[in-house]
C-alpha cells in the first residue's frame, strides 16, 4: 500500500511539472505569441486614445488666437501650484479696459496629469496632448508657456 | 558616533549576548522580495525564522497631512498614489465620502461605470500579484502571462481615463468623462481572452507539485487570529473570515449585482491563492452582467464648483484588492478638510506576518509575504 | 570522412619531428591551455546569450535584439563592462580568500573539460579513470562557493554557501548512482570506451527503461549540481539576493557567472557521453545503410547537438518552475532519488549481469 502511494505521487508529481513545461514550451515554438513592442522603432505608429493625458497644452486656431480669458479657474483648480496666469489689461477699441492673459505659465515638472485643470475651464482654452516624451536635459526647459508670442484671444470668448 | 566596524562588533555582540547562534537579517528596505521599501529586521537561528520586525515609514509622504491642505475636489488624485494598484477603488471611496458629505444623489450609469471600473481594476491587481507571487516563489515566467491580460485592462483605462495607473476618474458626484464608446467592445474581447488564458496559470502554478508543496500548510492564519489582527480582504477570506465589504455594507450599487464572496477556510498561503484566483472570476461575471445593462443617462450629478462640506465626520469603507479601505474626514464646514485619515488594509495585513511565519524557513517568509499582496506606499501612506 | 583527429595528429607529429620531446611536450601544453581558456571564454559567452534569448521566447519577449545583428554581441557588451567595473571588496572580508574563490570556481570547471571528448578523437585527456575524475572533481567547487560566502562576512552570502553545501553534497549521491549504471553498462570508466560502446545505438535506447530513469535521475541531479533553478537555492534571488555572490562586483562576478554556465556546459556534455553517445552519430544495429549515412555528418556536430539539447532542457527547467524550500530539496534527494536511483542501479546491474541489453 506504501508503495502503491508512493509510485502515485512520484507519477503524479513528474505530470504536474510536464504540464508546466507543455505551456512553456509552447510559447517557445510560437514567436507569432511574442508582445514586445520595440519603442523607438514604432515611434511613427504609436496610437495614443485620444483621452490620453501626456501635457497641458492651449489650442490656437490659424488667426492665433485661443479662448483663454485668464479667469485662473485652473490655476485655483489645480492641486500642485502647476500653473501661473499672469494677467494684463488692454484697451479694447471702445476705450474700455478688458482683463486678458499676458503669460500662462505651466510648470510641467510639478503636474501629475490629473486633468482637473482642463475640467475646471469654462472655456474649453486648454486641453491635454498626447505627448509623451518630456524628457530633457535642463529642468528650466520643463517651466513651459503655452499662449504663442503675439497671440490674443478669440472673438466672442467671454 | 561609531565607526563602521565598531558598529559591526556591536551587532556581533548582541547576537551572542544570551542568544546562542541568533543572526540578525536585514530584508529590505532594498530587497528582492519586498516589492518596495518595506524593511523587515529578521531573527534567524540557521534557516528557521524567530521573529520578524517590520520597520515602516520609508516611502511615508504625509498623503494625509497633504490632503488637509487640498479642497474636496483635488485630493482624490493623491489617493491614488496611496495603492497604486487599485486607484480606481481609493479615488471612488474618496468620492463617495464626499458624496456621502455633501448628500449627492450618483446618477445609476455613473454608479454601474463605477463598478465595472472597480472590478476591472481588481482583476488587474490581482493578476500583478499572481505573477509577482510566482516571481517571489522563483518562477519567473508567469509574470510574464499575467502582465499581458493586464496590459490589456490598461489600455483600457488609458482609453476610457486617459491614464494607465494612476486614473483620477471618479469626481464626486459620478465620473470625470463618459465611457469611450469602444469600452464595451474591448472589455467583451478581455473577458474572452481572459478566460482563455487564465488556465495556463494552473498549469504553470497552482498544479505545479513544487508551488503546492511550496505554500499548502505555509504560514497558517487562523481565522480568530485573521480577526484579532485586523486582516481584511483575500488574507482574511483565505483564513474563512467572512469579510467583504461589497456584501456587508454594499456601496455604490454592488447590492444590485449578484456574485460571491469567496471563502477559503484552510488559512494558508495556497487559500489566499485560490481566493484571489476565484475572486478574478467573480469579478469577469459582475462585469458580464453588467457590461450590457449600463443604463443610459447622466454619467455625472450636478455639483457646485465650490464643494463644502457639511461640519462633522463623515467614514466610508470600500473593498479593494487589497481588503477594507476606510476613509474618515473631519470637516470644519469649509472647502477643505480639518482631517482626513485612510485605514488602510495593507497595515493590518503586514502585521500578522510575524504571527504568520514564526517558526518557519526563510523560503516560507517569501510565500507568505507574497500571498499578503503588500503595496509598500499603501501601508505608509 | 571529415575527422579533427587527423588534425591533431598531424600537428602532434609536426611538433614531435620539428622539436626536441620535452619542448614539442610544453608547447602542446601550451596549445591545449589556450584551446581550453578559448572554449572557457566562447562558451561562457554563446551560453549567456541562448540562456537570454530562451528565458525571452518562453517568456514572450524578443530578448537581447540592439547590440549586433539579433542581439549577438549582447554579452560580448557585458563581458567588456563588466571587465570596466571596480571590483569591491568589503571592508571586513577575509580578502585573502575572498580574492581567491572565484578563481578557485573557474579552475574546477577548467579541470572539468580535460576528458571531454569535443569529436572523435578531440579530447585534452582520455584518462582511464574519467567518470571517476569527473564526479571527484565536481564536488570540489563547493569548496569555492563555501569560501566565497565565508569570506564575504556577509549573511546572506553565508546562508547561501551553507545551502549550497549541503544541496551539492546530497546530490552528488544520485548523479553518482545513475553514472554508475552506464560504468555497470560498459564495464569501463574511460569515456572512449564509453562512447564506443554505443557504436550500435546509444545507452538510452539499448538500456531499457532504467537507463532512461537513470537519465532523468542524471538531468535532476545535475541541475541541482550546477545550482539551476528549480533549485538555485544558493543564490536564491528573492529570498537571499544573490546568495554567497552578494558581494562580488566586476570581474570576479563574472568569473562565477562565468563558471556557472561552463559547469552546465560540463555536465550535459558528461549526460551526452554517457546516455547518448557523445560524438557517436545516430546508429542502429543491423542498420548499414542508416548509419552510413549518419556517419556523413561530423562527430563534433553531434556533440554539440546533443550537449546543447541537454542545456536547452535544464533552462526550460529554469523558466518554468518555482523554487524548493531548502528543507524539501533536501526531502527530494533523500527520500526519493536515492533510493529510486539505488534500486535502479540494482535492475541495472541484473540486467548487465543477464546480458538483457541490445
Amino acid at each position: 500500500m506504501f508503495l502503491k502511494d508512493y509510485i502515485t505521487d512520484v507519477y503524479k508529481a513528474v505530470r504536474s511539472l510536464l504540464t508546466g513545461m507543455k505551456k512553456t514550451g509552447y510559447y517557445f515554438v510560437h514567436p507569432s505569441e511574442i508582445i514586445t513592442q520595440q519603442y523607438p522603432e514604432n515611434r511613427h505608429d504609436l496610437n495614443l486614445p485620444e483621452r490620453f493625458r501626456g501635457e497641458v497644452v492651449m489650442s490656437h486656431d490659424e488667426n492665433n488666437e485661443h479662448a483663454c480669458t485668464g479667469c485662473t479657474a485652473c490655476e485655483l483648480a489645480c492641486p500642485n501650484g502647476t500653473i501661473k496666469i499672469i494677467t494684463k489689461f488692454d484697451i479694447t477699441p471702445e476705450g474700455k479696459k478688458k482683463k486678458a492673459i499676458d503669460t500662462f505659465i505651466y510648470h510641467l515638472e510639478l503636474c501629475t496629469m490629473c486633468n482637473l485643470c482642463v475640467q475646471a475651464c469654462p472655456t474649453d482654452a486648454i486641453k491635454m496632448s498626447q505627448k509623451f516624451e518630456h524628457s530633457v536635459y535642463d529642468r528650466s526647459r520643463l517651466t513651459k508657456k503655452l499662449n504663442q508670442p503675439g497671440s490674443k484671444i478669440r472673438e466672442g470668448v467671454e | 558616533m561609531y565607526t563602521q566596524t565598531e558598529i559591526i562588533k556591536d551587532t556581533t555582540q548582541l547576537n551572542s549576548n544570551g542568544n546562542e547562534g541568533e543572526l540578525v537579517i536585514n530584508v529590505g528596505p532594498q530587497h528582492p522580495a519586498t516589492h518596495g521599501v518595506l524593511h523587515l529586521v529578521i531573527t534567524l537561528n540557521g534557516e528557521t525564522i524567530k521573529k520578524i520586525e517590520p520597520h515602516l515609514g520609508y516611502i511615508h509622504r504625509s498623503i494625509e497631512k497633504m490632503c488637509e491642505s487640498l479642497t474636496y475636489r483635488q485630493f482624490i488624485y493623491v489617493t491614488s498614489r496611496m495603492d497604486y494598484l487599485s486607484a480606481h477603488i481609493n479615488n471612488l471611496a474618496c468620492a463617495l465620502c464626499v458624496e456621502k458629505g455633501m448628500q449627492i444623489e450618483v446618477p445609476e450609469r455613473a454608479q454601474v461605470i463605477r463598478i465595472l471600473m472597480s472590478e476591472l481594476t481588481r482583476i488587474a491587481s490581482h493578476e500583478l500579484w499572481v505573477g509577482a507571487m510566482a516571481m517571489d516563489l522563483g518562477a519567473f515566467t508567469p509574470f510574464f502571462y499575467t502582465f499581458r491580460e493586464r496590459e490589456v485592462i490598461n489600455d483600457i483605462m488609458e482609453q476610457t481615463c486617459g491614464a494607465r495607473l494612476t486614473m483620477n476618474y471618479m469626481v464626486p458626484g459620478g465620473t470625470m468623462y463618459d465611457l469611450h464608446p469602444d469600452f464595451q467592445n474591448r472589455v467583451k474581447a478581455f473577458i474572452i481572452q481572459f478566460t482563455s488564458k487564465v488556465t495556463e496559470l494552473e498549469d504553470l502554478i497552482a498544479n505545479n507539485i513544487i508551488f503546492q508543496n511550496r505554500t499548502k500548510g505555509v504560514g497558517v492564519l487562523s481565522a480568530e487570529d485573521a480577526i484579532s489582527y485586523g486582516c481584511t480582504g483575500p488574507v482574511a477570506r483565505g483564513s474563512g473570515v467572512s469579510c467583504d465589504i461589497r456584501k456587508i455594507q454594499p456601496y455604490s450599487g454592488y447590492e444590485k449585482v449578484s456574485f460571491e464572496e469567496v471563502l477559503e477556510p484552510a488559512g494558508d498561503s495556497y487559500a489566499r491563492y485560490l481566493i484571489r484566483i476565484r475572486e478574478m472570476y467573480q469579478s469577469i461575471s459582475i462585469i458580464e452582467q453588467l457590461i450590457d445593462n449600463i443604463p443610459e443617462g447622466d454619467f455625472q450629478a450636478k455639483t457646485k464648483a465650490v464643494l463644502k462640506l457639511p461640519k462633522g465626520e463623515f467614514y466610508t469603507r470600500v473593498e479593494t484588492a487589497r481588503g477594507e479601505l476606510g476613509v474618515y474626514i473631519v470637516s470644519e464646514g469649509g472647502t477643505t478638510p480639518y482631517r482626513i485619515k485612510f485605514r488602510s488594509p495593507g497595515f493590518s495585513n503586514l502585521s500578522a506576518l510575524n504571527h504568520m511565519v514564526k517558526g518557519s524557513k526563510i523560503g516560507d517568509l517569501m510565500a507568505t509575504m507574497g500571498t499578503l499582496d503588500l503595496v509598500i506606499p499603501d501601508i505608509d501612506r | 570522412m571529415f575527422s579533427l583527429a587527423h588534425i591533431t595528429q598531424i600537428i602532434h607529429d609536426w611538433l614531435y619531428s620539428s622539436f626536441d620531446p620535452t619542448l614539442a611536450l610544453i608547447i602542446e601544453c601550451a596549445i591545449v591551455i589556450l584551446v581550453a581558456i578559448g572554449i572557457f571564454a566562447v562558451l561562457g559567452l554563446v551560453l549567456v546569450l541562448m540562456e537570454r534569448k530562451v528565458a525571452a521566447h518562453i517568456q514572450i519577449r524578443l530578448g537581447p535584439n540592439r547590440v549586433g545583428p539579433g542581439g549577438m554581441f549582447q554579452t560580448v557588451a557585458d563581458t567588456l563592462k563588466l571587465i570596466m567595473k571596480e571590483g569591491l571588496t568589503p571592508d571586513l572580508a577575509d580578502k585573502f580568500l575572498f580574492n581567491l574563490a572565484p578563481f578557485l570556481v573557474m579552475i574546477v570547471a577548467m579541470l572539468l573539460l580535460a576528458p571531454i571528448a569535443f569529436a572523435k578523437g578531440v579530447q585534452i585527456w582520455d584518462i582511464n579513470i574519467g567518470v571517476l575524475y569527473i564526479s571527484a572533481v565536481s564536488s570540489l567547487s563547493v569548496i569555492g562557493i563555501l569560501m566565497a560566502g565565508w569570506a564575504s562576512n556577509n549573511k546572506y552570502s553565508l546562508l547561501g554557501a551553507m545551502r549550497s553545501g549541503a544541496q551539492i553534497v546530497s546530490y552528488e549521491l544520485s548523479a553518482g548512482f545513475s553514472i554508475l549504471t552506464i560504468v555497470v553498462l560498459t564495464g569501463s570508466l574511460r569515456l572512449s570506451d564509453i562512447i564506443a560502446s554505443q557504436e550500435n545505438g546509444w545507452w538510452i535506447f539499448k538500456g531499457h527503461i532504467p537507463v532512461i530513469i537513470a537519465f532523468i535521475l542524471f538531468i535532476i541531479a545535475a541541475t541541482a549540481e550546477t545550482n539551476r533553478a528549480p533549485f538555485d537555492l544558493a543564490e536564491a534571488e528573492s529570498e537571499l539576493t544573490a546568495g554567497f555572490h552578494t558581494e562580488y562586483s566586476g570581474m570576479r562576478f563574472a568569473l562565477f557567472f562565468l563558471a556557472e554556465y561552463i559547469n552546465i556546459f560540463i555536465v550535459c556534455a558528461i549526460g551526452a557521453t554517457l546516455f547518448l553517445g557523445g560524438w557517436m552519430p545516430l546508429h542502429i544495429g543491423g542498420w548499414e545503410g542508416f548509419n552510413h549515412l549518419m556517419d556523413y555528418i561530423p562527430s563534433s556536430f553531434w556533440f554539440i547537438g546533443k550537449t546543447f539539447f541537454l542545456i536547452f532542457l535544464i533552462m526550460w527547467f529554469r523558466w518554468t518552475f518555482p523554487r524548493l524550500r531548502v528543507d524539501q530539496l533536501l526531502n527530494l534527494e533523500w527520500k526519493y532519488l536515492l533510493p529510486i536511483s539505488l534500486i535502479n542501479l540494482l535492475l541495472v546491474t541484473v540486467i548487465a549481469i543477464m546480458g538483457w541489453y541490445f
